[in-house]
């Protein structure tokens, strides 16, 4: 299984030693010829979005990845990665690929001193989360199943192909959140 | 406290690969952002025109700070003088995302740095060796950088720095567990610390560059050197282009081992700051704060 981590800014090198851990390939995307061997998932990271989104411009991976998540590439956006496959970002700012049937709410939470780690329910189960500068969903249209909640805020949706969580699963111990996507993964290509 | 202070660490992970840029104004702010940086550090006077200026150069104004918080979403840095919690106390009152406590302002106590572990406010400090870097993380800093030489658009200091606390690493790697009593008493560093280092092969917390970046090449060269990521100062609003040097610079961070797009971002960028060499500067910033 090759999974794709978006590596233009922020924390990819810890998704990408979970995949592996998971014993799944992690393929680093910089640049538009990394996307050019086929890829069964693909990862949006944590980091800061508004730079990512003008990298992901700038370096012709936009188009090209939007069109790849409209097609049924399972994708897994944490924090800014959910903040990029948003439709709509509350309070302004322009959308990146706008295709989860969602608003977010950047830094939701405040800033730095605003951080915090709580115990919640993801899928049922109970698990680890980090919310570092996080985002929360607002606005969740029908078709997008929520996951998780915290303090009554939608913190965790899948919508098909697309999962996306506001925390950190890449900065805890646990492996649930990875599990549940490669799920994702396993059926899209069983089909 | 020791979950906040994984917490700090763990902003400066979302920073990694990423470009910190010092701006003035709410307006460079803006730009800074739409450029691509991934954080902005808020000052009165970037390093070049502190150093022209000579005099005690101290904390910016919360106001001009404040501004700053409310022109970007991106996280908002500023400085405070080394060993002055007072000046620490106020950025946290004002909820900023990071202090960096710096060898760019005068500092404030020339025998101890601010007890960082009092704070619930993540610290950034410079280093220029493994020993200044281990000491800092001890007080609580959850972020390094290397001190350079800030405002002199020179990066051979930065590389220096760079270059020392690698070696010292993979020396700190190769000693046998009852060698690093030794060596953490000559680096004048806690042994627990070191033993982290010995055992991952790196520092406890995310490493950038700073002082002295200006061009393209040489934010790849700090990348490719180590550096988790890059600060720039002076160098982008101190030259001719500040807007296609600013993302030029980021695009050379994300693909710093891309020579052909690297030779592209660096064409036609207009002038460099003017640079200064180490032999014709009189203040020496980076020998604040061991």
């Amino acid at each position: 299984m090759r999974i794709g981590v978006l590596a233009v800014q922020g924390a990819f090198a810890e998704h990408s030693a979970k995949v592996c851990q998971l014993g799944a390939e992690a393929v680093e995307i910089r640049k538009r010829h990394d996307i050019q061997t086929e890829l069964d998932g693909l990862i949006l990271p944590g980091g800061e979005s508004t730079a990512m989104r003008k990298l992901l411009t700038e370096l012709d991976l936009l188009e090209p990845l939007k069109e790849m998540i409209q097609n049924g590439l399972p994708v897994f956006g944490t924090c800014a990665g959910m903040i990029l496959l948003a439709k709509e970002i509350s309070g302004g700012g322009t959308p990146c690929f706008g295709t989860l049937d969602i608003s977010v709410h950047r830094n939701a939470y405040g800033r730095q001193l605003g951080s915090f780690r709580c115990v919640d329910i993801f899928a049922g189960k109970e698990i680890e989360m980090p919310f570092i500068r996080a985002p929360y969903a607002t606005n969740v249209r029908d078709n997008v199943t929520v996951l998780a909640s915290h303090d009554n805020r939608i913190v965790a949706v899948r919508q098909d192909n697309q999962l996306a969580t506001a925390f950190h699963p890449e900065l805890t111990e646990d492996f649930t959140v990875y599990e549940y996507f490669f799920q994702t993964i396993a059926k899209r290509l069983r089909k | 406290m020791e979950e906040r202070y994984q917490l700090n660490k763990e902003l400066a992970q979302m920073l990694k690969g990423g470009v910190i840029m010092d701006v003035t104004t709410p307006e460079q702010a803006v730009i800074a952002q739409e450029a691509g940086a991934c954080a902005v550090m808020a000052l009165e006077r970037i390093p070049a025109d502190i150093r022209a200026a000579g005099g005690v150069s101290r904390m910016s104004d919360p106001a001009m700070i404040r501004s700053i918080q409310e022109a970007v979403t991106i996280p908002v840095m500023a400085k405070c003088r080394i060993g002055h919690f007072v000046e620490a106390q106020i950025l946290e009152a004002i909820e900023i995302d990071y202090i960096d406590e710096s060898e760019v302002l005068s500092p404030a106590d020339d025998v101890f740095h601010v007890d960082k572990r009092k704070f619930k406010v993540p610290f950034v400090c410079g280093a220029r060796d493994l020993g200044e870097a281990l000491r800092r993380i001890a007080e609580g800093a959850s972020m390094i950088r290397t001190k350079g030489e800030p405002g002199t658009g020179d990066i051979v200091q930065a590389v220096r720095h760079m270059r020392m606390m690698n070696t010292q690493i993979r020396h700190a790697v190769s000693l046998s567990e009852d060698e690093l009593y030794e060596e953490a008493k000559k680096l004048q560093v806690p042994y627990e610390l070191l033993k982290q280092v010995h055992d991952t092969g790196r520092l406890p917390v995310v490493n950038f560059a700073a002082g002295g970046v200006a061009t393209p090449a040489d934010a790849a060269l700090m990348m490719q050197l180590g550096a988790e990521g890059v600060f720039v100062g002076s160098g982008i609003f101190k030259s001719g282009d500040p807007v296609k040097r600013a993302s030029a610079i980021v695009q050379a961070v994300t693909n710093y081992n891309d020579a052909k797009l690297i030779a592209e971002l660096s064409s036609g960028l207009g002038e460099a700051m003017v640079g200064t060499n180490e032999s014709e500067i009189k203040l020496i910033m980076e020998e604040r704060g061991k």
